[in-house]
């Protein structure tokens, strides 16, 4: 039971993947990478986690209280804002793409392989 | 591990594969608004408020947004297209 | 490589993946058992040496600030990447005069000559009602979340997305335009760069004032005033302005693509 949340980290990264690899529309590609991303989200704050622990704010419970670990959400929390700037980065990709391709099929991106 | 922490797990898992599932993109970006309101939840319930502030913010507001102005974007250049064709 | 190839490909490597993660997961401690140390030190340090209550951004900008510098010119580098994926390329031009004319058309042409829909025009009145009440609250509150970062939940990156939030009503009141008005594309290049550059700059204060980059030089307070922990709140205002020039920024882009550049000679 305790190996839950791991195990679901894992579950929605290996989901994600799947959906990257099977999707005909690139704009699904990019959602799915999403899920991708919010997988390392749920494992490093799994991995911070201490049980009964509170939250890392002490403004009102003692200073020596039990507080779960800061560092990793501090990772977690810059990565969740800047990781939208990167797919938004990605969608403009797509956008332009499909302007040039006239779709958003990747099997029709062929200027490559000519 | 509490019920509320267990609940708030698989309800996320549920969530992340209906967005990987869901096909049609308009669709899965509003899953995905749910999928990142499932993961505040969770967030709350593993003692990180920040975080789950940083999600539920992102995930309502940034994302869908630049999703469905670059998807309306799509559309119009896919009707343009066809016009042409049609008059071409 | 075909999709089926692809497919295949995957049937077998992705359950492959699942196991290896699974197995390697099995190797972390359980899950409450935390074994780190950092953590545990800069829980129990941070509020004597830096007077913050919020141990979360405390260490977002004071103790691994520097970490907090890469990251912000990721977010600045994935916005000039958006900036000039998205420019007006040869042949296209801005459509404002025709989006001004579907704006004040209040939802009498709802489908134009090209057949593409303007939903924009003709917002109901309740929708710019609410729009109205949100705009000053939604300002308020960021502004809230990112002065507050070194007390409560919240900080610069948060307060930032829901700063720019504001215009962003003003835009679904209907009014495309005069979000362009409130937010212009210079006006918000130029919050975003301010921004970055006094991020960086207070970390060069840092190393003037007290021989150290990034060091938190400014007197520390009382813990839980609003004027306390040093230059935190000075490092959650820069990031809280490029965040908000970003978010901005990057949306205007798409928006313009999408409401008013228009391919070759119609518009």
């Amino acid at each position: 039971m305790s190996f839950l949340p791991y195990a679901i980290a894992a579950w929605l990264f290996v989901v994600g993947l799947w959906g990257v690899v099977a999707s005909r529309n690139l704009v699904r590609t990019v959602l799915c990478l999403t899920v991708v991303q919010s997988s390392t989200y749920l494992l490093l704050v799994g991995i911070g986690y201490r049980s009964a622990g509170r939250a890392p704010i002490v403004a009102d419970i003692p200073a020596v209280s039990r507080l779960v670990d800061p560092t990793v959400q501090v990772l977690v929390l810059t990565d969740v804002v800047i990781e939208a700037t990167v797919t938004a980065l990605l969608l403009a990709l797509v956008v332009q793409g499909h302007k040039r391709f006239g779709s958003v099929d990747p099997a029709d991106f062929t200027t490559l392989r000519d | 591990m509490s019920v509320v922490q267990a609940v708030a797990l698989l309800t996320v898992a549920c969530a992340g594969t209906a967005v990987v599932l869901i096909g049609e993109p308009l669709r899965q970006i509003l899953a995905l608004g749910v999928y990142g309101l499932t993961l505040t939840v969770l967030f709350f319930a593993l003692q990180a408020p920040d975080v789950a502030l940083s999600e539920i913010v992102v995930s309502s507001l940034g994302l869908p947004l630049i999703a469905i102005a670059a998807l309306r974007k799509i559309r119009q250049q896919e009707r343009r297209h066809e016009q042409d064709e049609r008059r071409g | 490589m075909s999709p089926r190839a692809r497919l295949g490909l995957f049937a077998l490597a992705g359950p492959g993946l699942l196991a290896v993660l699974v197995i390697g997961f099995l190797g972390l401690p359980a899950f409450g058992d935390y074994h780190g140390v950092y953590g545990l030190v800069v829980d129990g340090v941070e509020l004597g040496e830096r007077h913050a209550t919020d141990m979360v951004t405390a260490l977002n900008f004071d103790v691994r600030a520097f970490d907090t510098l890469g990251e912000e010119y990721l977010l600045f580098a994935s916005v000039v990447g958006v900036v000039v994926l998205l420019r007006q390329l040869r042949g296209e031009h801005d459509d404002e005069r025709g989006e001004a004319e579907r704006e004040d058309g209040e939802g009498g042409e709802r489908d134009g000559h090209d057949g593409s829909e303007h939903a924009f025009a003709g917002a109901s009145d309740a929708l710019r009602g609410l729009s109205l009440v949100l705009v000053p609250m939604l300002i308020a509150l960021g502004v809230y979340l990112v002065i507050h970062g070194a007390l409560t939940p919240g900080g610069g990156f948060q307060g930032g997305v829901v700063l720019a939030a504001g215009p962003i009503a003003v835009l679904v009141a209907g009014r495309y335009l005069a979000m362009k008005r409130l937010a212009p594309d210079w006006a918000l290049e130029a919050l975003e760069a301010a921004g970055a550059g006094a991020y960086a700059l207070l970390g060069l204060g840092g190393l003037v004032l007290a021989g150290v980059f990034m060091k938190n030089f400014l007197p520390l307070g009382i813990p839980g005033h609003l004027l306390s922990a040093g230059s935190m709140p000075l490092n959650s205002i820069g990031v809280g302005l490029e965040v908000t020039g970003a978010f901005l920024l990057v949306w205007s882009e798409f928006l313009d693509q999408a409401l008013l550049v228009r391919r070759g000679a119609d518009g």
